[in-house]
């Protein structure tokens, strides 16, 4: 692979001696970018693990009422991004246009399940009442004077009637019913959520912002402005969609499987 | 002289060209106008601060309104004016000419990091017409998330936003350096300011993406009632100060080592001398650099922190301590049986060795945790921050604005008038801040209103100084225009600098050079 042999249709901006000269200091400025992304989310999972050393009983209730199954279809989803993502790079550079956008297409969707699936998570969560801090709880107070929380509420709901019952009216099964009992007996509780909808909220805002690069990268495939001899954006879009997946590989098991 | 030169100046004409321009150097003007806007700004709130302290009790305003002022002041110095002051004007400007190169690596997000800057400070700005902000320039929780109003959002954003574009620059310097050397320069003939601007970048890349984080989770905090820094929910205030710090004390760094870059390169041509030890103050760039992230729990030595915590960082800020005496060091061996002229950017250098010694020997008291106990939160730390920051940084800024004013505009600044303007600013900056360290040492605390009848004298010797400093400044603005307006004919090295700058035309032409310059020793051959 050589970017050097380029036909004439691209020219390198005036201030660097050649394309090889553009495309290094381009790629080294992606990656210094990659590294600011990951001190960012760094700063997370530093604030995670002190919290979770200090609750390890809130991060385990929390976790077991996130769905393993949901999480683990998103992680799934993102590993083939990223292969796709690798794929259509791969096409670019050897000129195979019709199939690096079909890949990088595959690609967008991959993020639209991904973004789907978040929807119905976090719909379900606001319904049951796991939500951050403190819109975790209602106005009321308790017997006891203590704040009522938006699943206590739910919880005192579901004790009156039957399991048959509450999978109808309250869409709520047995096991969840179980967790969230166990949940709503852990103090601090909402503090998990508060860290699952800003690590998850913050990624999924990059997952949008990955599938719009990629739609812009896709244009230029299109348009062919992208080819063999010049393809930094699209790999420079194609590292940043890596990074995403990479953070989410620690996020999964980190909301997820921590209990 | 008799035909007009071609240059970036009339490259291209119109107020749209300098709006969507690429010039690197265009840029650097662009960024002199608009931080030297937000300097007046916050210039103006320091002197109605210092105003407000000139007696006891109520002398203008109320209390509330004492506290949005000192806010702005601090908000805007900090994170407008130090923070990319020297890195986004003249770094813009010179970086790339020193090299060699024709421009930045990155033109495009050069002038998207200007419009961040400007986007971040209209949203910061306009907290003072929506909602008044009264945190202080540190935002501390509980009080910035829990008790006061909703205006701290836009004003972190603001922040945030202007994070990213010194993010974005800190990128572009260093990727500039890395791939724009001209042949023949190796990393070891960079001048000392390239080292300087280097060692900043990256620490403007290492350090903001979690400050950037830490004001996200104060936003998170604000608008969902997260509760990671709030005890009622289970969270902890103090995390907030861990994070804030994580990114202030490198940002400490960011302020003050593009000025010890400006330090290196006035010594060297004023003193007409090889530098003294020039890989010992390149490399301590980034030693510094390198440091600054182990110590920032020197900020929270009375935070409740551990005993054993409060002695290892006591002892790493001391350590910082090694690199920047190095640096200082090798300025006096430099000048040092030189032949030094004593023009005005030389005075502000040895303005900025004198009131940095100062403020970095009183850092060392801050640092020894018995005595901090004694100067926590007292006037002591305004005055030991003030002389690094303002007796440091602005000194630098304003001996880079007269030794640079002839190779960006084609005139030479008035030396007569820069030393005015110095000794203004020299005094005042003494008269204002040297009596805080008295009033801390007496007790006076900082960010307060009102104070004991017996400070009075004190404090009234301080505000008189800030006018002084207020005049100097305003001498340096009427030396630019008058520059501007009469200033003579510069050439093109009327200093005798031994940088590339001064190779090439005053102004540069639009590509820096006439033909890419060929490296064949080191910066600074004088003899
Ligand atoms: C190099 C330039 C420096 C700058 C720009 C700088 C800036 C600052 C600032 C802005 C503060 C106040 C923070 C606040 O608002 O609470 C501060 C405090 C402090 N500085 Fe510096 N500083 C510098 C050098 C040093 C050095 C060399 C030392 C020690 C050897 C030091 C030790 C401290 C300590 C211990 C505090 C905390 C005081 C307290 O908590 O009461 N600083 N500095
Ligand atoms: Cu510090």
């Amino acid at each position: 692979m050589s970017t050097a042999n380029h036909s004439g249709g691209f020219h390198h901006a005036h201030h660097f001696d050649s394309a090889e000269h553009q495309y290094d200091a381009s790629k080294q400025g992606i990656w210094l970018f990659l590294v600011t992304e990951i001190l960012m989310f760094g700063g997370l999972f530093v604030g995670y693990s002190i919290y979770h050393s200090l609750y390890p009983q809130v991060f385990h209730a929390g976790s077991k009422q996130l769905s393993v199954v949901l999480g683990a279809l998103n992680t799934v989803v993102l590993l083939f991004s990223s292969f796709t993502m690798a794929l259509g790079i791969n096409y670019v550079q050897r000129g195979l246009r019709n199939k690096a956008i079909i890949a990088l297409a595959v690609t967008i969707a991959c993020a639209a399940i991904f973004m789907v699936v978040k929807f119905f998570e976090y719909t379900h969560k606001f319904h049951v009442g796991t939500v951050p801090g403190k819109y975790a709880y209602t106005e009321e107070l308790s017997a006891s004077g203590e704040k009522v929380t938006k699943v206590g509420a739910l919880l005192a709901e579901a004790n009156k009637l039957s399991v048959v019952e509450r999978e109808h009216k309250l869409h709520l099964d047995e096991t969840e019913f179980e967790h969230l009992t166990l949940l709503e007996k852990t103090k601090n509780w909402p503090l998990f959520f508060g860290f699952y909808f800003v690590m998850s909220g913050i990624h999924g805002l990059h997952v949008l912002a990955g599938a719009f690069l990629i739609f812009w990268v896709l244009l230029k495939v299109i348009k062919n402005q992208v080819g063999p001899e010049y393809y930094t954006p699209v790999e420079g879009v194609g590292l940043f969609w890596h990074v995403v997946d990479l953070i989410w590989i620690y996020l999964f098991p980190l909301l997820y499987l921590v209990g | 002289m008799a035909h007009e030169q071609h240059n970036y100046l009339n490259h291209q004409k119109g107020i749209w060209s300098w709006l969507t321009t690429l010039d690197h150097k265009r840029i650097g003007i662009m960024y002199f106008v608009a931080i030297m806007s937000f300097f007046f700004l916050g210039g103006v709130f320091a002197l109605l601060v210092r105003a407000e302290l000139f007696t006891p009790g109520k002398t203008l305003f109320s209390a509330d309104v004492y506290n949005r002022m000192m806010t702005y002041h601090g908000a805007i110095m900090v994170f407008m004016v130090i923070v990319p002051g020297i890195p986004a004007i003249f770094g813009n400007f010179v970086l790339p000419i020193m090299i060699g190169a024709k421009d930045v690596a990155f033109p495009r997000l050069n002038l998207m990091s200007w419009y961040m800057l400007m986007i971040g400070a209209a949203i910061t700005g306009s907290t003072l017409f929506l909602e008044n902000v009264d945190t202080g320039w540190t935002f501390y929780t509980p009080y910035s998330s829990i008790k006061t109003g909703l205006g701290v959002i836009p004003m972190v954003l603001g922040v945030f936003i202007i994070g990213f574009s010194s993010i974005l620059t800190g990128l572009n310097f260093i990727v500039t350096t890395h791939k724009l050397r001209a042949p023949g320069m190796t990393m070891n003939r960079i001048p000392l300011m390239v080292w300087a601007l280097y060692s900043t970048a990256i620490l403007q890349v290492l350090a903001t993406p979690v400050l950037a984080i830490t004001l996200l989770l104060l936003i998170a905090e604000k608008t969902l009632g997260v509760g990671i820094f709030d005890p009622q929910l289970g969270g902890d205030p103090v995390l907030f100060q861990h994070f804030f710090w994580f990114y202030s004390h490198p940002a400490v760094y960011i302020m003050i080592l593009p000025a010890m870059g400006v330090i290196s390169e006035l010594v060297a041509t004023y003193s007409r001398k090889v530098i003294f030890g020039y890989t010992a103050i390149a490399y301590s760039s980034l030693a510094i650099a390198g440091v600054s992230f182990l110590v920032w729990g020197h900020h929270m030595f009375v935070s409740g922190q551990s005993e054993f915590a409060g002695v290892l960082f006591s002892f790493i800020t001391m350590l910082v301590g090694v690199p920047t005496a190095i640096k200082l060091f090798n300025w006096i061996a430099t000048m040092y049986k030189g032949s030094i002229r004593l023009d005005a950017p030389m005075l502000f250098a040895i303005g900025f060795m004198f009131l940095f010694t100062i403020g970095g020997l009183t850092g060392v008291y801050l640092a020894s945790t018995g005595m901090d106990i004694h100067f926590h939160d007292t006037y002591f730390v305004v005055a030991h921050f003030h002389y690094v920051m303002v007796g440091g940084t602005l000194m630098a800024l304003m001996g880079a604005l007269i030794y640079w004013f002839p190779k960006v505009t084609g005139k030479i600044y008035s030396d007569l008038v820069g030393r005015i303007s110095w000794v203004f600013i020299f005094t005042g900056f003494n008269v204002t801040f040297f009596p805080q360290f008295i009033l801390g040492n007496m007790g006076m605390p900082r960010r307060y209103y009102d104070y004991l009848p017996t400070f009075t004298e004190l404090n009234q010797m301080s505000t008189f100084g800030s006018w002084l400093i207020g005049t100097g400044f305003l001498v340096g603005l009427y030396g630019v225009i008058y520059a501007l307006l009469k200033g003579k004919e510069a050439g093109n090295n009327p200093f005798g600098g031994k940088t590339l700058e001064w190779t090439t035309a005053s102004p540069p032409p639009h590509e820096n050079f006439e033909s890419t310059p060929v490296l064949t020793g080191g910066p600074y051959e004088y003899r």
